[in-house]
């Protein structure tokens, strides 16, 4: 147990002590891998549920005697971060909530948990909006889709000190509006291209309003990105006419899109960013993942019986958290053996938006390499 | 004991200008006259673009252009271009060749300098040195097989046979003509070193005032070194680009330093220093800078020296002049 909260319990603590001493610290209490999460409230029980792939997801909390302070200590190895909420049992109902005492969510597609931060974690100074950096410019329009036979929001990044005398590098990012509010996708670019990481780049984002389905290698997206979203923002904006300097990416669902699509429409983009793709497959017999994964299953399984490449170069990530690590794991080598340089990389997190947060730095740098060598201004 | 500066007539080395510019009271202090030359080929595209300098300097500022010049001359004489980029795809493939040798000695040296610093021993210390020394063997090595291209390129280009490149050249010595100073901006310090070569602005500034801050300065030196000990791909090794033109010698000059360098880590910086002496390695923070003028050194505040120790000290005038 945690040393403060040991303490606490020695004085025979009374309801108001126990809400100062909770107001006090900072929770859930990190000591090394140690990490101690307590609860304070008139219920009859709690129990942890995390998002641990491979891990019992429920372990419940003890009550110290004569109190209605719950607590539980579990190890989480260094530099994790832990999607968790807490079950309330009461009267015989159960409900979810997250962490009343804990600061920190973390953000996915469907919602958002409270998060742990392990012993060792350090939030990335390059996501923090630096006083240095230049600004780009974002842009909204509205794009007809013909492929949709529907209107579509394109939101366009300009880097700062954009010029139609150069001619620029771009990235199609699926839910780019969601890696911009849950991801600080804006001020991570301005900071990449401040520190010459990446090159100024213009980054155009999409987002889908049935995301499950259209992503789930539908061929009227692919055509839609491809036939339509790239022709329109050539048109545009001073770009590089060349799948080398092209990028497509997303996370989850979007980084089946970013595949599927690629695969679809061959040398428009060699550049593929995928984060904590949901690349579910079967070897044998059906999936559990429900029907919205059909299409999926039937794509990857596709992809697996006769790969091929995609594009030159992959950056594929994910947390060893989220139960698509298996999935992810097996497109590495399959994606290699293709004839893609590949860099895979993964993180002691989950399937959230602070996961594909942390790692954008390695990807885009390493998709788009920067002057910083070369230039000193 | 380290060799002294070499002293040149009259060039000012800055840092970084963007946020501390110290640019005008040099000019100033220097009693600059009225009518200054720019070079801001390392902003490429952005070449001219150049109106804060002009509202910090208060003196009519010439842009030479000289980023543009070369693409009107390598539009109008397209042999000359295809031999510019057949010389720099050599350079590329040598550098990643470079590159490649580069990862392993620095990768030995370091460990056995971490080693030394923390439990010194004679036979380790001689170890290491010859570790240095690997290093500064290919490090010399590239930079005279940079220089080997160079020079065979320029024998095969003979200006004469291209006017276009005559032309320029020309007009620019004009130009430099009704200036009183020259000023260097930062940038892309290869395109800098490949624009004032093939335009020869150096020879025709040969007895101006000289004004250069960043890559600008970088490029005056006699090898241009390449550092960032933090980049997101990579272990982060320095390593020379190729010879600069020779102005200033016996430095390397280390713009941004700060925000480049492990600073705080003696293990790299007794390495940087170690590996190019005698040659100084000089961190160009904002508004660092010195000048050399006649027998005559003066250092900006906020200068600093990169030590064999590992320390980084405050560099100090009168234990550097010639």
């Amino acid at each position: 147990m945690n040393q403060l909260l040991q303490q606490l319990a020695q004085h025979g603590p009374n309801p108001a002590a126990i809400d100062a001493f909770l107001e006090k610290h900072e929770l859930p209490f990190v000591d090394g891998s140690k990490v101690t999460f307590v609860f304070h409230g008139m219920v009859d029980a709690v129990l942890l549920h995390h998002w641990i792939f491979g891990l019992p997801s429920s372990q419940q909390f003890e009550r110290f005697p004569g109190t209605n302070l719950f607590h539980l200590t579990i190890d989480i190895p260094e530099r994790s971060r832990v999607e968790y909420k807490l079950e309330i049992r009461k009267g015989g109902q159960q409900r979810l909530i997250a962490d009343p005492h804990n600061p920190h969510f973390a953000r996915d597609p469907y919602g958002a948990n409270s998060v742990i931060q392990g012993a060792g974690y350090v939030f990335p100074d390059w996501a923090l909006e630096d006083g240095e950096a230049r600004r780009g410019e974002t842009q909204d329009h509205k794009i007809e889709s013909k492929s949709f036979g529907a209107q579509r929001d394109l939101r366009v990044y300009l880097p700062a000190r954009y010029r139609t005398t150069r001619r620029y590098p771009l990235l199609v990012l699926h839910d780019g509006h969601d890696y911009e509010r849950f991801a600080s996708l804006v001020t991570i670019l301005d900071n990449l291209i401040h520190r010459l990481e990446i090159p100024p780049m213009v980054v155009a984002l999409t987002q889908s309003p049935n995301r499950l389905h259209e992503y789930a290698d539908d061929a009227r997206h692919a055509d839609f990105i491809a036939d339509e979203v790239v022709p329109w923002l050539d048109q545009r904006f001073s770009l590089v006419d060349s799948g080398a300097a092209r990028g497509l990416g997303g996370a989850s669902f979007g980084a089946v899109a970013s595949l599927s699509t690629a695969l679809r429409k061959p040398h428009v983009f060699e550049n593929l960013f995928l984060q904590s793709g949901s690349f579910a497959f079967t070897d044998i017999g059906d999936h559990d993942r429900g029907p919205l994964f059909d299409p999926v299953v039937d794509f990857v399984n596709r992809y697996r019986d006769a790969p091929t490449k995609p594009a030159q170069r992959i950056f594929v990530s994910c947390g060893t958290y989220e139960s698509l690590i298996y999935y992810n794991r097996s497109m590495v080598p399959m994606l290699r053996d293709s004839g893609a340089e590949l860099r895979y990389v993964e993180a002691r997190d989950g399937h959230n938006w602070e996961n594909w947060r942390d790692r954008m730095r390695e990807g885009l740098s390493w998709l788009f390499p920067g002057p910083l060598w070369l230039v000193y201004e | 004991m380290t060799a002294p500066f070499h002293v040149p007539d009259n060039v000012h080395l800055l840092g970084p200008q963007r946020l501390r510019p110290t640019l005008r009271p040099a000019l100033d202090r220097n009693n600059i006259g009225s009518r200054i030359a720019t070079v801001t080929a390392g902003w490429e595209e952005r070449e001219g673009e150049d109106s804060e300098l002009r509202a910090h300097v208060g003196r009519e500022v010439v842009d030479l252009r000289i980023w543009a010049r070369l693409e009107k001359v390598f539009a109008e004489d397209r042999a000359l271009h295809d031999a510019m980029r057949e010389r720099y795809d050599q350079v590329r493939i040598l550098r990643g060749l470079y590159q490649r040798q580069l990862a392993h000695v620095l990768a030995s040296a370091r460990e056995l300098l971490d080693a030394q610093q923390s439990q010194p021993t004679d036979l380790q210390a001689k170890a290491l040195e010859a570790s240095i020394e690997a290093v500064r063997l290919i490090d010399q090595r590239h930079s005279e097989h940079v220089a080997e291209i160079h020079e065979s390129y320029r024998e095969r280009i003979d200006a004469g046979q291209y006017p276009s490149l005559l032309r320029e050249r020309d007009e620019l010595r004009a130009v430099l003509e009704s200036c009183s100073a020259l000023c260097i901006a930062g940038g892309h310090v290869a395109i800098l070193l490949n624009r004032l070569r093939a335009l020869g602005v150096l020879d025709a500034a040969a007895q101006m005032p000289i004004f250069a801050w960043s890559a600008g300065a970088m490029v005056l030196t006699e090898n241009v070194v390449l550092f960032h000990d933090f980049p997101p791909q990579g272990a982060g090794d320095s390593e020379v680009l190729e010879p600069g033109f020779g102005v200033v010698r016996g430095v390397v000059l280390l713009p941004h330093a700060t925000r480049r360098l492990r600073l705080t880590d003696p293990v790299r910086v007794a390495l940087f220093a170690r590996r190019f002496a005698p040659a100084r390695a000089i961190a160009l923070d904002d508004g660092a800078g010195f000048e050399l003028q006649r027998e005559r050194v003066a250092v900006a505040a906020g200068t600093r020296l990169l030590c064999a120790d590992g320390s980084v000290v405050a560099l100090k005038a009168e234990e550097h002049a010639a």
